[in-house]
């Protein structure tokens, strides 16, 4: 059996990725790039936003896109979780609902790539009955 | 609903990052002898007003806005519960909150573990400017996870970045497999 893995070992992830980094433009600054914020409530949770956002950061790292992928809370949008918040650099952000990884898949592919709409969009002007 | 613990921490522990706090410590201690399986998650928040801590595992109090209801607590509680188990939560305000959930470590009813390194690692690296601290023992051994000693570690360079992610993930998981945790 091998060895287990400690901290110690994180060094040389952390020198492969110094290579990396320098080659990386504006990587100092959020605002140029791809911002996606996952809605991580209890709605969100148990229609497996977790699922969603690991595939994001995973995906943008293989597809080598620069993005910054967080957390967020309930938007208020919880019969259409897994919700996402898209911000491209300069844009409005867009939020979108149902996403599971296919439809994260196709996000990252038509909208992040190439600014193309995808099904599932939430309008911002969506009002709930309450606030009617 | 929730499917696992991971997905019950994932969830308590947004409270905390929403009661604003820079500390937060995931606890869990299984008893083979005791037959338990507790679930600690304590934060230095903004803590919980008296006259609400009392109703928090009511489902329709919540102290969001965006909807009226708030099913987090209430969902572990019953969890909990059913296991033989239970909820306790204490709270002082100005100085943060703690949340004990008791299982039965064998009961039928106990939900698996579920993906607790990845949900960690999902959490640090959303939430940067937080200290999450992990710790889990059994009779086997225990094992600490801690993201001050992982950014000492790092030096600069983030704790977001997917291949350290996918690093921390495969350690925590290698470790908590030394220490033989429950399924």
């Amino acid at each position: 059996m091998g060895q287990v893995k400690s901290l110690a070992d994180l060094r040389k992830i952390k020198e492969d990725l110094q290579g990396k980094m320098s080659l990386r433009e504006n990587s100092n600054n959020p605002e140029s790039l791809v911002q996606i914020r996952v809605a991580m409530a209890t709605c969100g949770i148990a229609s497996g936003a977790k699922q969603v956002m690991e595939f994001f950061i995973e995906e943008f790292d293989k597809r080598n896109i620069q993005a910054v992928v967080t957390q967020t809370g309930c938007m208020g949008y919880c019969f259409a979780e897994p919700t996402i918040e898209v911000t491209l650099p300069g844009q409005a952000p867009v939020v979108f609902g149902y996403v599971d990884t296919k439809k994260a898949d196709d996000i990252i592919e038509k909208y992040v790539k190439n600014g193309e709409l995808v099904d599932g969009i939430i309008p911002v002007n969506y009002e709930t009955i309450e606030k009617k | 609903m929730m499917k696992d613990l991971a997905m019950h921490i994932m969830d308590i522990v947004q409270n905390s990052i929403s009661a604003g706090a820079t500390l937060i410590k995931v606890t869990i201690f299984e008893s083979v002898k005791e037959d338990t399986l507790k679930l600690t998650i304590a934060d230095n928040g903004k803590g919980i007003p008296a006259e609400i801590l009392e109703k928090v595992t009511d489902p329709y109090v919540t102290s969001r806005t965006t909807r009226k209801v708030g099913l987090g607590l209430p969902l572990l509680k019953q969890h909990a519960d059913s296991t033989g188990g239970n909820l306790t939560i204490d709270s002082k305000e100005g100085s943060g909150t703690t949340v004990i959930a008791t299982f039965g470590l064998t009961h039928f009813d106990r939900q698996p573990l579920g993906d607790i390194a990845g949900t960690m690692v999902l959490l640090a690296g959303a939430n940067l400017k937080i200290r999450f601290v992990y710790e889990h023992t059994t009779e086997a051994g225990e094992y600490r996870f801690d993201t001050d000693e992982v950014n000492e570690m790092l030096e600069g360079m983030s704790i977001s970045e997917a291949s350290v992610m996918r690093f921390l993930k495969e350690m925590i998981n290698e470790n908590l497999k030394e220490i033989k945790i429950s399924g």
